[in-house]
């Protein structure tokens, strides 16, 4: 399997053993992220994770008949603020659209989402790859983004097949989702997988998704399939429960080979749905599957069209509350993750790549900035510290960067006492390994402790060579 | 009338509960009440007597009387749509305007009986059975057969009210309630409002909310309002229009109610007759009122035109694909897993799911279904859906083009004929009766336009023929100022019901001369 993935990073497959054409991958992602905001997409229920089930369910969440949907500003936000970053164009005028089918976890029977029209659309994402895991060699690779859409989460059932029942949680029914459509132009695991990671700090950094996977807040599914060099795209299939980024590359990667083993056995490849089995790293067929769905899309007649205002647009004396300015929004998007790694290198001078790992550690680049600004050491010097002496202690030990016994302070103190060469690289490190003892003390303290200084006084060095000598000719 | 009789004292607030509630128990034949709320209307009415007493009551509507159709949600009171799918369903809200009538300090009788899911024209299509217009007991109603003994069960040539708000019309009509929402989609209010001799008016699609009412299309649907006479239908629309942050398709404009002033003057009117509604089957009788209705105005020196709205005739099909894709849409949400009826089948979800829409709906219900995911298929959603859309428009187009060419109102029948004998009337399958009866009304709900159904005369046979205004866009006020006119030019007779005169204390007295002059 590593053969392929490695080999899967150019974008073609060398041939097998068979001698046969290469192979293409090709790999798209459909992606929900549940969008940061106290209530959901069009009921005033609250968002939260692990409530008590059913707790947050509000008359229109439970379908209850007569009730009607109330689109949320804080979800169209979240939108607009996801497409800008994704250089998208907004649509100024928005459908949702109701897609219908019959399962337990969707007490209306349908689903309310953008089919025809959603509200962002044309855009792209920028990810880097390290090649040959050389982290000193990064390429940059880009994603088109196809579109946007807003739809609603759909509630969880829980199979219980000692009892032959299934019980239904509608806490997460109606909670307001992103979906982000990428189209198939990537070509492995590991290229998806950066794309996610992107993706993931670009919602993190604007605050509509906390797009925790874990936690549900992220989902991705990919559609994979296979093609020889200059023929059509082969059939692809569609995998599913995939719950986290790392499974995400294995998935795949396992996919792909599949497929490819498959074809060159003389099979075909069914346009499926398949699950990731994470525990056998495979990718198995889902049960019940018969025929096409046909969702019966129909314009959802309860919500008007979702219009979206301009500097330019904006009608003169139109209730502030009631509209969104495309423009304003824009104003007031923070630094994207590509800003911010741009802005840590020109400013501090570390490597491109230094940049990457400080971004996608949470809280790690914060911490580098604190301990710049309390030492006189260099960046230059104090990103190795950070990169390969604190990074390496927490994740030897799972932690975050929250976490860590030792704060900004205490490393810069340390550092500095390094700089002013009042202790040597090696001591400092010492002084280090106790300091993760996090029993408080300052490395000051466990310097004079463990009688690490350097010694400055030249006769006093004199003395303890001369010692040494003396002792060499005893023996 | 009755409002200021409460005011000055000659009658209190329980008394006028106590008495509409007996009058709903001697006239339970004609089976227009589902539920009867005796004991909270009651409550109500005390509530209501004690502001009175103190002087102040909450406005015009304080103490009167109610009665709600069974597809609006109630807190606390049975919520059936006359469907198996919601027996014994009590609703945890009010729907908005069920709330602005209890907050006016109205007193909610009960819950009226109409089609399964407001589906019918003729509200004999109900779990409940069929609802009996009230006239067929009145003196002007001259039966086909010999007249039996006062024996109601072997009367089999009891009329029809009309649909589907069939039970609000009888409850208004019978003199057991003073108001009555009713709900209309395709003429569900003005229908049943014509053959039973009241006024129903159909607001303008976006001015009252929907939240909580029932939907059947939810881009059609709108509350209909049932009065005695077109004033008190002003002074319900008053209570109930407005902004609702509940239904996003309820337009922001602030709502001002109007009192209707007492016009005299009509020769700056431009009444349009549009051609297309004398339509195949409209009874010689009825074309004879609308002519005479038409002649009423030129004659006071309005300005009376011939107008045409060409596509009218595809307004019946392009309905039925429209209204069934949303039924379709619209029932999906009863499982049985939430609340209302859950069959026992428990082999698998969908089975359960199968057996419980099957139990649950009645044959109507479950054709529209069929018909209406069958229009919404990939491979039919152009051909049907879009296509239907498309002529909505060009429907939509027709009045507007009258509208803008200088017309005020348009003047229309309301009915095909008048009442239908129930025999009769079941002889044909719904599906037909609602084409058939639906032509006059449907095109305004498909054009969100206002329309009221305003008694005009009686029929041969004695029984109530109203005739249909439609006014512009949220243009209310003018076109209930004509109907108020022409209400008063046409003096409709009171319906003379042997179970009214032994209720009658004086009260009533006082309704009967709010219609005449």
């Amino acid at each position: 399997q590593r053969a392929v993935a490695g080999s899967a990073r150019g974008r073609t497959v060398p041939a097998g053993d068979s001698g046969l054409a290469p192979w293409v991958p090709v790999v798209g992602l459909e992606i929900h992220a549940q969008i940061s905001s106290n209530s959901k997409l069009f009921s005033g229920s609250q968002v939260q994770f692990a409530a008590p089930p059913n707790s947050l369910v509000s008359f229109f969440d439970a379908s209850l008949p007569g009730t009607l949907p109330v689109l949320n500003r804080r979800c169209v936000e979240a939108a607009v603020m996801t497409g800008l970053a994704l250089n998208c164009s907004i649509n100024k005028k928005s459908l949702f659209d109701r897609k219908h089918y019959f399962y337990a976890d969707l007490p209306a029977g349908y689903q309310i989402t953008q089919q025809r029209v959603p509200i962002a659309v044309n855009g792209s994402l920028s990810y880097s790859l390290c090649i040959d895991n050389k982290m000193s060699q990064m390429v940059t690779k880009t994603v088109r983004i196809k579109q946007i859409q807003l739809e609603q989460d759909s509630g969880k059932s829980l199979h219980d097949d000692t009892r032959s029942q299934t019980l239904v949680d509608l806490n997460r029914a109606g909670v307001g989702l992103m979906e982000v459509v990428m189209e198939p132009d990537m070509c492995c695991g590991e290229e998806a997988a950066a794309a996610v990671r992107e993706l993931q700090l670009i919602l993190q950094t604007l605050g509509s998704s906390q797009a925790v996977m874990a936690e549900g807040q992220l989902r991705v599914d990919a559609n994979v399939s296979v093609h020889h060099p200059g023929e059509p795209y082969g059939v692809r299939t569609e995998v599913k429960n995939i719950n986290s980024i790392r499974f995400l590359a294995k998935a795949i990667d396992y996919e792909i080979e599949r497929q490819i083993e498959e074809l060159e056995n003389g099979g075909t490849i069914l346009n499926e749905t398949r699950a990731f089995d994470s525990k056998l790293g495979c990718t198995v067929p889902m049960r019940d599957k018969e025929g096409k769905q046909d969702y019966r899309f129909m314009p959802e007649p309860n919500l008007p069209p979702l219009i979206l205002y301009d500097a330019k647009s904006l009608p003169a004396n139109m209730n502030h509350q009631q509209v969104i300015n495309i423009d304003w929004i824009h104003e007031r998007l923070p630094d994207l993750p590509s800003v911010k790694r741009e802005k840590l290198v020109e400013q501090y001078g570390i490597l491109p790549e230094h940049s990457f790992t400080l971004l996608n550690e949470d809280g790690l680049a914060e911490f580098f900035e604190n301990v710049v600004k309390q030492t006189q050491m260099k960046p230059k010097k104090v990103i190795g510290w950070i990169l390969q002496d604190l990074l390496s202690y927490l994740k030897q030990h799972s932690l975050t960067v929250k976490e860590s016994p030792v704060s900004p302070i205490l490393l810069a103190d340390l550092l500095n006492l390094l700089e002013k060469e009042e202790i040597s690289s090696t001591a400092a490190k010492q002084v280090l390994a106790e300091l993760w003892k996090g029993e408080g003390k300052t490395p000051l303290e466990i310097v004079k402790e463990q009688k690490l200084q350097l010694l400055e006084d030249q006769k006093e060095l004199e003395q303890i060579c001369q010692a040494v000598i003396d002792r060499q000719e005893n023996e | 009338q009755v409002a200021v009789a409460l005011k000055e004292g000659r009658v209190t607030p329980t008394e006028l509960c106590q008495r509409c509630l007996s009058l709903i128990k001697s006239t339970k034949f004609l089976n227009a009440y589902i539920t009867v709320a005796e004991e909270t209307a009651l409550k109500q009415a005390e509530a209501s007597e004690e502001r009175y007493k103190k002087g102040q009551p909450l406005g015009v509507l304080d103490g009167i009387p109610v009665a709600v159709k069974d597809n609006f949600n109630t807190a606390g009171i049975e919520t059936t749509c006359a469907s198996n799918m919601l027996r014994g369903y009590i609703s945890p809200y009010n729907a908005t305007v069920v709330q602005k009538l209890l907050d006016q300090g109205a007193v909610l009788l009960g819950k009226t009986n109409l089609d399964e899911f407001a589906m019918g024209s003729g509200s004999t299509d109900g779990v409940f059975g069929p609802v009996r217009n009230p006239w067929s007991y009145s003196r002007q109603y001259k039966k086909k057969s010999v007249p039996e003994s006062h024996s109601e069960d072997k009367e089999p040539d009891w009329v029809i009210t009309g649909g589907s708000s069939g039970g609000s019309a009888a409850a208004v009509s019978s003199f057991t309630c003073f108001a009555a929402l009713g709900s209309d989609t395709g003429g569900s209010t003005r229908n049943p409002a014509a053959h039973c001799g009241v006024v129903g008016l159909k607001p303008t699609y976006g001015l009252i909310s929907r939240h909580g009412l029932i939907p059947l299309v939810n881009s059609m649907d709108v509350p209909g309002i049932l009065t005695r006479c077109v004033d008190d239908a002003a002074v319900v629309l008053g209570s109930l229009a407005g902004h609702d942050p509940k239904d996003s398709t309820t337009i922001q404009d602030n709502f001002k109610p109007f009192e209707l002033p007492n016009l005299t003057d009509v020769s700056k009117l431009s009444v349009g007759i549009p051609k297309e509604y004398h339509a195949p089957g409209l009874s010689s009788e009825i074309l004879a009122i609308w002519s005479k209705a038409a002649d009423l105005f030129e004659n006071a020196g309005a300005k009376v035109v011939e107008v045409s709205l060409p596509h009218t005739r595809y307004s019946i099909v392009c309905y039925h694909v429209l209204c069934t894709a949303e039924v379709a849409s619209n029932m999906a949400r009863f499982d049985g897993l939430e609340y209302g009826h859950r069959s026992d089948m428990n082999e698998s979800t969908e089975s359960m799911y199968a057996a419980t829409r099957r139990e649950g709906f009645n044959d109507v219900v479950r054709g529209r279904i069929l018909s209406g995911n069958y229009f919404l298929l990939k491979q039919n959603y152009e051909k049907y859906f879009i296509k239907a859309q498309k002529v909505r428009r060009l429907i939509a187009n027709d009045f507007v083009k009258v509208f803008r060419s200088g017309v005020d109102v348009l003047l229309t029948p309301t009915t095909l004929s008048d009442a239908a004998p129930y025999m009769e009337f079941i002889k044909e399958d719904n599906r037909t009766r609602s084409a058939q009866d639906d032509i006059l009304t449907q095109a305004a709900n498909m054009a969100g336009l206002p329309a009221i159904n305003v008694p005009t005369a009686l029929s041969e046979r004695g029984l109530p023929v109203g005739l249909q205004f439609i006014g512009h866009s949220f243009q209310e006020q003018q076109l209930l100022t004509v109907a108020k006119w022409f209400e008063k030019q046409v003096q409709f007779p009171m319906i003379q019901l042997e179970e009214v005169k032994r209720h009658d204390h004086g009260v009533f007295q006082h309704q009967k001369s709010a219609s005449f002059s």
